[in-house]
């Protein structure tokens, strides 16, 4: 047998689900506009943008579970990587308003409030969309990377690295609430009009969006599974495993450790990026450890050290929370507690795993 | 000395050739061109002021078998953590080959210049299957990049179905190794240790936990690699030590220094080391 030579990226009934999801997640959008409302097949709007809000939310999950649950590096920080993201295209949305502000200023109405006079120097050029976007990337990226950096060429390991990046994320929502950082302090950014001259709110807008979205999913998906096939991928499980072994077999886990953060931490700034066009709205609340905390139960609750897993925990916790938060507002916080006590102490695999028990096979995802 | 090829040699320049030149290319790798493949001087090592190693020398031949013996608490793992970069010396050099110094350099470092080590508790990556155990410890570029782009070629793939084969682990290659009998977890890591194609392996409690059928098997093992690389075992098992020492060397550690060296039988008739080791 030559298993180990060629593998293919997933199993083919395995494939068949994945690729079955993406289609009718991409159907969705497309009934929208095609039928009109009271049509059978007709789906509501409400409902595309949730699930869009989703996709997004199951993207940094993804990118969370790469270093959780493949190399073992517990980030309660990567809402931070998301909303840095978020802020990123979030500048260019609000130069975009252009003069159709409360104020009809050419400054965004946060700063007219501020009685400033000028853009800052960090908001120059953000009025082009594609210097926009490589923030989207480097940003969150360049954090990371340098974070990174030091915390692990400093050996640090553990539960004291995610105390760390929990600290990191609220000292960065404590500097964005502040007005004088020029981000809209606690109102942040939102009332967004246009996205490369078409209307943010329009139905085709959001649609192109929503596919958008999947689109990234799908490819962020195939990208983190041909990794974690690769033999960088058994490497990383190995610093997972027992990574000063590994050193003593001649890898620098320096390298691998730096490579998997910051790459995680991109896929979750492009998932802010694309969360705030389709809510409409971003600000440093999305910075709170909470946010972050939450990131870690979707992917627990999937399936850690899996990479659909995450995916299903973000869909499955989010659409208990939009269900909740209308039937019971009160009540969420307490049934995500139970949620996440329930997974750990009955599933630790999360559903993906209690769905291959059931199935009784090894799964292919 | 030992005819043994190592890397930077080639058959023109046999060791001994050195000597007629006045000078030389600085080789690549490990400088074995002395003989010699690991030097330690006056190593102390201490930890609050407990000396766990006190002015230890030491050195291994290219292609010798080493066996180091001694009490508890002789600074044996020491040592060993010492050469491969886990314990940093308070005083004394060691040196691999002539040009390496090991004390300024990091554990991967020192892997990757050729010293293997196996613990005294195996330590496998117990979620990887046999073969990604083998494969990981292969010697090859482990750096970032080439590892997200590798490929397996059929040659490394026919040295790791050589490895499991010596190691007795064939037809377990997809068998997770946390699945392994404790003697199967030993022989996956010596495998592991000859992936990386080490000059210089060190083997700490080899025999440790294993069944007396498995002890036979390993001292087999060892016997089959002697004179390809050199090796020092470090072992409690007398009866192991006498079958793989032959007439080659032992070294007595005791309390952090040399007691004695010479053969297992000179070893065994030494006053001193009656005293502190044999002579219970």
């Amino acid at each position: 047998m030559n298993a180990a030579m060629k593998t293919p990226l997933y199993a083919r009934p395995a494939w068949s689900g994945i690729l079955g999801c993406t289609l009718i997640l991409a159907a969705l959008p497309i009934l929208n506009i095609a039928f009109p409302e009271g049509h059978l097949l007709h789906v509501s709007s409400y409902t595309v943008a949730l699930i869009g809000k989703f996709m997004c939310y199951a993207l940094a999950a993804l990118a969370l579970d790469l270093v959780w649950g493949y190399t073992g590096i517990l980030s309660l920080g990567h809402g931070l990587f998301f909303a840095l993201g978020g802020y990123a295209h979030g500048m260019y949305l609000m130069r975009a308003i252009g003069h159709d502000g409360v104020y009809q200023s050419d400054l965004p109405d946060f700063m007219v409030f501020l009685d400033w006079k000028s853009y800052p120097w960090y908001w120059s050029m953000t009025d082009n969309y594609w210097y926009c976007l490589a923030l989207v990337v480097l940003v969150p990226g360049a954090l990371a990377f340098v974070f990174g950096f030091f915390a692990f060429r400093s050996r640090i390991k553990g539960v004291y690295f995610s105390i760390i990046t929990q600290a990191m994320t609220f000292a960065f929502m404590l500097l964005f609430f502040r007005n004088n950082t020029g981000f809209g302090g606690n109102n942040g950014f939102t009332d967004f009009k246009r996205i490369l001259g078409y209307s943010v709110t329009a139905p085709s807008t959001r649609a192109v969006l929503y596919l958008i979205t999947l689109a990234f999913l799908f490819g962020a998906l195939v990208l983190c599974r041909w990794i974690v096939q690769s033999k960088l991928g058994r490497v990383l499980q190995a610093v997972r495993d027992s990574e000063s072994r590994l050193m003593f077999i001649g890898y620098n886990p320096l390298g691998f450790k730096l490579f998997v953060w910051t790459l995680s931490a991109v896929l979750c700034g492009i998932a802010g990026a694309l969360y705030v066009p389709q809510v409409g709205i971003i600000n440093p609340s999305e910075m709170s450890p909470g946010n972050s905390i939450e990131m870690v139960v979707w992917a627990a609750v999937g399936g850690r050290g899996t990479l659909i897993g995450p995916i299903v925990g973000a869909f499955t916790v989010n659409g208990l929370k939009s269900w909740f938060t209308g039937a019971f507002p009160d009540l969420w916080l307490f049934a995500l507690g139970a949620i996440f006590i329930l997974v750990t102490l009955a599933m630790p695999q999360g559903i993906l795993g209690l769905s291959r028990r059931w199935l009784g096979k090894k799964g292919a995802a | 000395m030992s005819k043994v090829l190592q890397p930077g040699q080639s058959y023109d320049s046999a060791p001994g050739d050195a000597t007629a030149g006045f000078a030389r290319i600085k080789p690549e790798g490990v400088d074995t061109l002395h003989g010699a493949i690991l030097y330690l001087e006056e190593i102390t090592v201490s930890f609050d002021g407990f000396k766990a190693l006190n002015n230890l020398n030491l050195d291994i031949s290219v292609g010798e078998l080493r066996c180091i013996i001694g009490p508890n608490g002789a600074g044996k793992t020491t040592m060993m953590d010492v050469i491969t970069g886990k314990t940093r010396p308070s005083s004394g050099t060691a040196f691999f080959g002539q040009s390496m110094d090991l004390s300024k350099m990091t554990e991967y470092a020192i892997a990757q210049a050729g010293i293997g080590r196996k613990f005294q508790r195996p330590t496998v990556f117990e979620q990887h299957t046999v073969f990604e155990n083998l494969e990981l410890a292969m010697k090859m570029d482990k750096r970032v990049k080439p590892s997200l782009f590798f490929r397996l070629s059929s040659e490394q793939k026919g040295r790791i179905d050589e490895t499991l084969k010596l190691i007795r682990l064939n037809g377990m290659e997809q068998t997770p190794a946390g699945l392994l009998s404790h003697g199967q977890k030993q022989w996956l890591e010596i495998g592991m240790l000859l992936m990386q194609e080490p000059q210089l392996i060190l083997l700490d409690e080899p025999v440790a936990g294993m069944s007396d059928a498995e002890t036979a098997r390993t001292a087999e093992l060892l016997n089959e690699l002697r004179g390809r690389h050199s090796i020092v075992v470090v072992e409690h098992d007398m009866g192991f030590v006498t079958e793989i020492a032959q007439q080659g060397k032992v070294t007595v550690l005791h309390e952090g220094s040399v007691l004695a060296e010479g053969t297992m039988q000179q070893v065994q008739q030494d006053e001193r080391v009656i005293e502190v080791y044999l002579g219970r």
